[in-house]
């Protein structure tokens, strides 16, 4: 099932109230370029392997990329 | 990825951005346009009375006013021309519908580059769905 769509309130509920982990799934060189303050980053093609390593599965995990897309 | 809640902000850090959210990186400049805002600009609605609108904008100091609604929506803007004179108009007879604004990620250099170029003395900021975020003068870029 793809994960639910969310808007920005939703995104800030999430982190202050759910201690939520915000991944950016770009490129590394954009990630570093611009990110959301607080976001890590795990590249869309690396996301199933390093997740169960460097996030934390009882948290919330909020994705997101540049736009809609 | 098998976790039990991920979520999908597909708006994205741009959408983020443009809300005048925090973000850093390289390429965040160090000022932006939500950064230098006046946010107490004053706002009026048009249904306030003009003459009362410009007694209280001028006991505060400023020469503008900015025209919103309920939502803080901008629908037009009071000059300094229509707050110094005492016609007897209303509100949205006097006012400048639809004016130009930028969003709050815009960086403090690239605004004062626009204002230079069109030769305007200050910029609305509003977010994407035209909230007003505050007003800047071209003099706080200089």
């Amino acid at each position: 099932m793809p994960p639910r769509s969310i808007d920005r309130d939703e995104v800030r509920d999430l982190l202050a109230e759910e201690d939520a982990q915000l991944v950016e799934v770009l490129p590394a060189k954009e990630y570093g370029e611009e990110h959301i303050v607080g976001a890590v980053n795990i590249p869309l093609k690396e996301l199933d392997e390093r997740a169960p390593r460097e996030l934390e599965r009882e948290r919330p995990v909020i994705v997101y990329c540049n736009d809609y897309q | 990825m098998g976790f039990p809640q991920v979520y999908d902000y597909a708006p994205g850090k741009k959408s983020w951005g443009s809300y005048g959210l925090p973000r850093e990186g390289t390429n965040v400049p160090d000022r932006s346009a939500g950064d230098v805002a006046h946010r107490d600009v004053p706002t009026c609605t048009l249904a306030d009375r003009l003459a009362d609108v410009r007694a209280r904008v001028r006991a505060a100091g400023w020469d503008t006013c900015i025209v919103v609604n309920e939502q803080r929506v901008v629908l037009g803007r009071l000059g300094r021309q229509a707050i110094a004179t005492d016609t007897d108009e209303s509100v949205e007879q006097a006012m400048t519908p639809g004016p130009s604004t930028v969003r709050p990620s815009i960086g403090a250099e690239d605004l004062l580059e626009r204002m230079r170029t069109r030769n305007l003395t200050s910029f609305l900021v509003t977010t994407p769905d035209g909230r007003l975020v505050g007003l800047v003068r071209r003099g706080d870029l200089e």
